[in-house]
């Protein structure tokens, strides 16, 4: 009897190395342009070639400006480090003959986005790439994760990757949420419980019927964020929302889609399968989360305050040091806080779903006095091109937004989008490490649903 | 990466837990396209007061006095000792190039970040897990002592007339002691692969 994880690991591994390492084949190769040079010039140093091309899709993401517009000329970015980098990606997908999808396709935007929505992602794939939100990957019953840059060189010189067996953790998440709790609520809401460390070691399960009920989209923000717990690898099983979400982005013929199918249709754990460990979590009784400190843990219900610092407990220096830095007192009250900027995307939460509820907060409403700036990036240009279609472009604009190209923006700041020292900045990102945003920036991760409050009321609405 | 089989020198503590690869090393270095050079940013936003970039020559930043790794005799670690969960959140190793790069050879933590752990073994550094007990003794030695002795071949830390034994896997910790290229390793074995791959496609074969 076997876990969906057990199965996945079971079906890719080439060797038993001993000694608990295995060579485990790579499916799918996510590259983009910050964690990639280094690997591409490690393999031209022994002169080799990438083992299987068909494997591999490169985007450039992270460094790529968000307000460019189309026919964007390389030469017109304006950090000089940035532009070398998105440079260099094209001249190595052009040099080894990889696909890319450049700053100017329509298809380009986060890897984590564009994967799924391109039907690059399947079930029963083993998917790895240089950024460690690929746990996304998994809510199609895939065994996706992040990998360092050594492993990238690894993967592209070899097809496979050395690594040893996780443990198997489910995460039963039951019930019916609340109209106001998303699944961004749910997983903070988890990693909170579990804490960052709480899934290290593991792979994670998200099961039950709470996940049973969601869309593709708000699977992939759970699995997106199985890393913010510890576990490099999130998982949900195949199901016929899933079957549904592939069906107009597979393209393969009759009879090679139903022998697909009918190997899909065999990934969840089975029914007595063995888990290291189980949880349960009853998301009925989940309130909408924002966080308030500098690592996701730190986050509570949106109603609550600043937790109090206790001199005798063991997390007393880190959470003096990070209320210290996001510029909190004890005891005060979450609701109290101005906001001045929103940053709304991400590989956590820029997909049409998340798009549709900023918009049918935000609809005929102003963004508050106290919001500076109020980003809207959509994960990649399908999503940006669903988004104009259906007016959401417009809503956003007249709100007071301002409505951008795809890219990874504001949740890390590598490229023009970042916070000033200071800022306080509700975001659908996915880390509040501090600078994460930009050097002294505060951030408070919340749902894109939450997002949009902040904007209107320029704090977390009260009620 | 030369061989090598102890580690001995300056320890410093930096007591708190879930310390992430972004304070390891800031967004901005990751622009960098080498392997190499990152040692000056290492903790860039606890070093220094200024921000983050790139083109601004150290030389020229304003240090922050107050910060451990700039107080000697500590601005010479060779290892780091803090707490739990070092490493976690984004897969960066420039993290690891930038410990590496500082000089640092070792992090002792009550636990690690799992892709940062991996990272670690490809570069030379060595992550040491150790319990609550073990990592307390570790830190009271160091606070009165400041150096610290460790044997990667009987895998434990040298204090006093004790030894504090450590486990790690016993490949894994070969890669350091070699500095063998798994690249190279993997590829010896390459008609494994092939086989996989040919046994593979029949099986699925919508994966081409």
């Amino acid at each position: 009897m076997k876990t969906l994880y057990d199965k996945l690991w079971d079906d890719h591994v080439v060797e038993d190395l001993g000694s608990g390492d295995h060579l485990v084949y790579i499916d799918r190769h996510f590259l983009h342009e910050v964690t990639s040079p280094q690997a591409f010039d490690g393999i031209s140093k022994k002169n080799l070639k990438p083992w299987r091309l068909a494997a591999n899709i490169a985007i450039p993401d992270h460094n790529v400006p968000t307000a460019r517009g189309q026919n964007f000329e390389l030469e017109s970015i304006e950090d000089e480090v940035s532009k070398i980098q998105i440079i260099e990606l094209d001249r190595n997908c052009n040099k080894f003959d990889i696909p890319q999808f450049d700053i100017n396709s329509e298809k380009q935007g986060i890897v984590h986005v564009v994967g799924p929505e391109n039907g690059f992602t399947l079930p029963g794939m083993t998917i790895v790439c240089g950024d460690s939100h690929t746990s996304t990957h998994g809510a199609f019953a895939a065994l996706s994760m992040g990998i360092g840059t050594s492993e990238v060189e690894h993967v592209l010189a070899t097809q496979c990757l050395r690594i040893k067996k996780l443990k198997n953790f489910r995460i039963n998440l039951l019930g019916c949420p609340r109209d106001d709790v998303t699944s961004k609520d749910v997983i903070l809401y988890v990693i909170r419980s579990i804490g960052t460390d709480g899934g290290t070691g593991h792979a994670i399960e998200f099961s039950g019927d709470y996940i049973s009920s969601l869309s593709m989209e708000s699977r992939m923000t759970i699995c997106n964020m199985s890393i913010e717990a510890g576990a490099k690898v999130g998982l949900i099983a195949f199901d016929k929302i899933t079957e549904s979400y592939l069906s107009d982005k597979v393209q393969l013929d009759k009879s090679e889609y139903d022998k697909a199918l009918e190997y899909w249709k065999s990934l969840s754990s089975d029914s007595n399968a063995k888990f290291d460990k189980e949880i349960e979590i009853d998301v009925s009784k989940i309130k909408p989360q924002v966080s308030w400190g500098t690592s996701p843990e730190m986050t509570s219900d949106y109603d609550s305050c600043v937790p109090e610092l206790d001199q005798n407990s063991d997390k007393y220096s880190t959470y003096k040091k990070a209320i210290e830095y996001m510029g909190l007192k004890e005891r005060e009250k979450l609701s109290d806080l101005t906001f001045n900027k929103v940053f709304v995307g991400s590989c956590t939460n820029s997909r049409i779903e998340d798009l549709r509820l900023v918009a049918a907060e935000i609809k005929d409403k102003r963004i508050s006095e106290s919001i500076e700036e109020a980003l809207i990036v959509p994960g990649s240009g399908q999503v940006k091109l669903q988004a104009e279609k259906e007016g959401l472009d417009k809503i956003f604009i007249e709100a007071g937004f301002s409505w951008r190209d795809p890219g990874c923006s504001m949740c890390l700041g590598m490229n023009e989008d970042k916070l000033s020292p200071g800022d306080r900045c509700a975001s659908t990102s996915n880390r509040n490490f501090e600078g994460r945003q930009g050097h002294m920036g505060r951030t408070h991760l919340v749902s894109p649903m939450m997002a949009a409050r902040i904007a209107i009321h320029g704090g977390i609405p009260h009620e | 990466m030369s061989e090598f089989k102890n580690i001995s020198g300056v320890a410093c503590i930096l007591d708190i837990d879930n310390i992430d690869t972004d304070q390891i090393i800031p967004t901005e270095y990751l622009k960098s396209i080498k392997k190499f050079g990152f040692g000056e940013f290492l903790f860039d936003g606890w070093r220094y007061h200024d921000i983050a970039n790139i083109n601004t020559p150290t030389s020229s930043r304003s240090l922050n006095q107050d910060f451990i790794l700039n107080q000697a005799p500590f601005n010479e670690s060779k290892i780091i000792i803090t707490g739990k969960n070092f490493g976690c959140g984004s897969s960066r190793e420039h993290a690891v190039w930038a410990l590496r790069d500082f000089g640092i050879e070792t992090v002792i933590a009550e636990s690690f970040g799992d892709i940062f752990y991996n990272n670690c073994f490809k570069n030379g550094v060595l992550p040491i897990a150790l319990n609550q007990d073990k990592l307390l003794m570790v830190k009271d030695h160091v606070s009165n002592e400041s150096k610290l002795h460790i044997s990667l071949v009987d895998k434990n830390i040298v204090i006093k007339n004790e030894r504090i034994a450590f486990e790690v896997d016993s490949g894994m910790l070969d890669m350091i002691i070699t500095g063998q290229d798994e690249v190279d390793i993997t590829l010896s074995i390459s008609d494994k692969i092939k086989s996989y791959e040919s046994n593979r496609l029949k099986h699925k074969p919508w994966l081409n």
